[in-house]
């Protein structure tokens, strides 16, 4: 059975067509790029001009184009900003699916023969949206998907013959695509030519839905029978919805939900449509499309991009106007019982256990309650640390991630950090003290960090000890290109009489105990 | 007459007889209310106790069981570093740990000490909903740490133990639990590797004193390398000669 005939939608480098849109950029000609951790995700034609590719570092990407733009990775505004677009594509075509921010599908037959022919189609949608995008129209959304980069109209029937001698990436599937690739399986084509059982067996329901994709048909055959039930979950928000965090916050645990509820009965869903009931009643319906079952993130994703998009671009008209009602209900429902653990690893059941018992914690204290700490790049102990929400990702702001050949514990170098062993109090806010020496003398540092005199008492919350070693100072000097943020500090270890450590600093002629080593 | 035995994890649950000779009628009746016996026979949940975490072999020497029971309660005193080296252990074997009410817990420390971050959630703030929280994450959680707050009732203090217990759940307390399995803690701290203003804090010595109950009424003291110049967490010799350290440093 070949796929549904498809067309897709794609605007290339969508993240800085929704910055410009965003009023994020001045000047949409001039080069831009996307940065995440220092690397170029996305970059702008004047940028890819120049020479700016996807991966550099941003030095290297700085150095090919000086007058680059540099933006922040925003997958909320990528989301935001295209509600617009497929609100567009539907003027011109019913049944549009949202399959990510910068591409949208659109089932063809129908609005070909309406339109005299796939070209003519394709012409239609291009003109219909007012930023620049690729048409493609294919059988099925992966040959549609691919079809679209080149811009061009594969006809009936020869999907397979197109997808054949396409990297094995293009499946969208990283971990598989890269286990393949070590395998020795470089195309599409190579890919659809194992055995669909062999592929079951080895990589689950989802490693199967790839397959079939490979082979340019369609995923839905895999459902038998299209189960009888009420799998839709709603929620009623009482006061409505009006807040993107709150929002996001709803998603996630409606989500998890709609999730588990497919989950108990071994199915996943194919596409998820999202339903708001607005306070003045209007109804507001997307359509989201993912070939492969959605994991319980995925939908949270989701769900929140749109609630997003509808919250602060459409939708929702005024200040008094919130979204009261929220229903998810799945669409071309598959079976999803071959969950296979092994080669890459996998949930286990405590995990699961775990994340119900966070996001329990979640909704009694509020979605920033709960964190996981991520080590980051920075001098002080509180610096060097990045508290993460639960459930969200869990990367380091400031350093790069790890490459693939690193070891798994090595992390980059920081100058100014301090060595280990790190102290396991660190204080909120530091703590005033008072370090004296001998004479009663409040100890200083100099401009050139040499002490006044060597610190022999400290006074801490009123109690005052001998300081029997010290090391120090060490300068601390930050920003010092900008007045308004510059910091000049200098750290000291004291230990005191009775053995106990602590990090001491000097910051304007006052001392602060900074953590203690206990 | 049919005589079943129905055992779950080793454990002896529930012993049947249920006669079918009377009731040839109604068999369905019958296999209901087998199928009932068995679901109740299955919700008796395995034996935990008999289970321990593994910890650091240094602390390993200390503790009654050679490691943390599933289901105890252990005070950890005046060292949230003796606490991070708790959790080093149980981490390491896919643990999942919570750290309830410690604002000030040094994460830095507990990445050092091998506890794996992915698997550590933090609640600094839980405020007024200290008991919920504990008791939400006790559910879910293989080890929470929690700092109880002045206020807490010893009725509440049974309470989450009694959970812990039920759940599988070990629960350390810092500072203070009344009616704890387990009491550690550490005295005469010595941090070495600094002297007048030159080197840096490597290595401190510690007293760690473990006091149980039961069979571990008697004190067990040992002194620590809690972190060892290597950072690691080992068992000191009990003749101190820290000038040897100071040298290097």
């Amino acid at each position: 059975m070949t796929a549904l005939r498809t067309a897709a939608v794609w605007s290339p480098d969508w993240p800085i067509t929704a910055a410009a849109r965003a009023g994020a950029l001045d000047d949409p000609d001039v080069p831009v790029a996307v940065f995440v951790a220092n690397r170029v995700v996305t970059c702008s034609a004047a940028a890819r001009e120049v020479g700016v590719r996807r991966g550099l570092r941003r030095r290297e990407a700085q150095r090919r184009c000086p007058e680059l733009v540099v933006l922040g990775h925003d997958p909320d505004r990528d989301a935001r900003m295209f509600e617009p677009v497929v609100a567009a594509v539907e003027n011109s075509c019913p049944g549009v699916e949202v399959v990510r921010p910068g591409l949208v599908a659109v089932a063809s037959r129908g609005p070909a023969r309406y339109y005299g022919g796939d070209a003519a189609l394709a012409q239609r949608l291009a003109q219909e949206v007012d930023v620049p995008v690729m048409v493609g129209v294919a059988d099925g959304l992966l040959a549609a998907t691919l079809a679209a980069r080149a811009g061009t109209i594969i006809p009936v029937g020869a999907a397979a013959d197109f997808l054949s001698p396409q990297a094995i990436e293009a499946l969208g599937r990283p971990e598989l695509a890269d286990l393949l690739r070590r395998l020795g399986i470089r195309t599409l084509g190579a890919f659809a030519a194992l055995s669909a059982r062999d592929v079951t067996d080895r990589f689950g329901t989802d490693g199967a839905i790839a397959h079939r994709l490979a082979g340019g048909l369609d995923v839905r055959p895999l459902a038998a029978r299209r189960p009888v039930l009420d799998l839709t979950v709603t929620t009623d928000f009482d006061p409505p919805v009006q807040r993107v965090d709150t929002a996001a916050f709803a998603a996630r645990s409606l989500g998890a939900r709609f999730h588990e509820q497919l989950a108990s009965h071994g199915l996943g869903c194919l596409r998820l449509g999202i339903t708001a009931r607005t306070t003045k009643g209007a109804e507001l319906i997307r359509t989201w499309r993912h070939d492969g079952a959605l994991t319980a993130a995925a939908i949270a994703d989701r769900v929140r991009w749109q609630l997003d998009s509808w919250l602060t671009v459409t939708g929702v008209q005024d200040e008094n106007d919130g979204i009261a009602a929220l229903t998810l209900s799945p669409d071309q429902v598959v079976p999803h019982v071959g969950h296979q653990l092994g080669l890459w690893g996998g949930s286990g059941e405590t995990d699961e256990r775990a994340d119900a018992a966070l996001t329990k914690v979640q909704g009694l204290l509020g979605p920033t309650a709960v964190v996981t700490a991520v080590l980051d790049g920075g001098r002080d102990p509180s610096d060097s640390i990045r508290l993460v929400p639960w459930g969200d990702p869990r990367e380091p702001a400031r350093i790069p991630p790890r490459a693939p050949d690193d070891p798994p514990d090595a992390t980059p170098p920081w100058p100014g950090r301090l060595p280990a062993p790190s102290p396991a109090t660190v204080f909120t806010t530091p703590q005033p003290a008072e370090v004296t020496d001998d004479a009663g003398h409040v100890v200083g540092v100099t401009g050139r960090y040499a002490v006044t005199a060597p610190p022999t008492w400290l006074s801490l919350d009123g109690v005052r000890q001998p300081i029997i070693g010290w090391a120090g100072p060490w300068p601390v000097d930050e920003r010092w290109w900008d007045p308004e943020t510059a910091r000049r500090r200098a750290r000291f270890q004291l230990v005191t009489g009775d053995g106990a450590g602590l990090l001491a600093v000097v910051d304007g002629g006052r001392w602060w105990v900074e953590a203690r080593y206990d | 007459m049919y005589r079943t035995r129905i055992r779950y994890c080793g454990v002896a649950a529930e012993t049947l007889t249920i006669d079918l000779g009377d009731h040839r009628g109604s068999r369905s009746a019958r296999a209901e209310e087998l199928l009932q016996q068995v679901r109740r026979g299955s919700s008796v949940r395995p034996d935990r106790s008999t289970q321990v975490w593994p910890v650091l072999p240094a602390l390993a020497e200390l503790l009654p069981d050679g490691g943390l029971r599933h289901g105890s309660t252990v005070v950890v005193d005046r060292s949230p570093g003796l606490a991070l080296a708790l959790l080093a252990g149980p981490s390491a074997k896919q643990a999942w740990c919570a750290v309830v009410g410690v604002p000030t817990l040094g994460v830095a420390a507990a990445a050092e000490a091998k506890i794996a971050l992915e698997r550590l959630a933090l609640v600094p703030q839980p405020g007024q909903r200290w008991s919920e929280t504990v008791a939400a994450l006790v559910d879910g959680m293989d080890l929470v740490v929690a700092a109880p707050p002045a206020r807490l009732s010893p009725r509440e203090t049974r309470r989450l133990a009694a959970r812990a217990r039920d759940r599988g759940t070990v629960l350390v307390a810092l500072d203070r639990w009344d009616g704890a399995d387990l009491r550690l803690s550490a005295a005469d701290g010595q941090w070495e590797g600094v002297s007048a203003g030159i080197g840096r804090l490597r290595a401190r010595r510690l007293t760690v004193t473990v006091q149980g109950r039961g069979a571990a009424t008697r004190p067990r003291a040992a002194q620590l390398w809690l972190p060892s110049q290597h950072g690691e967490i080992t068992t000191a010799e009990p003749s101190a000669t820290p000038t040897a350290l100071e040298a290097t440093g």
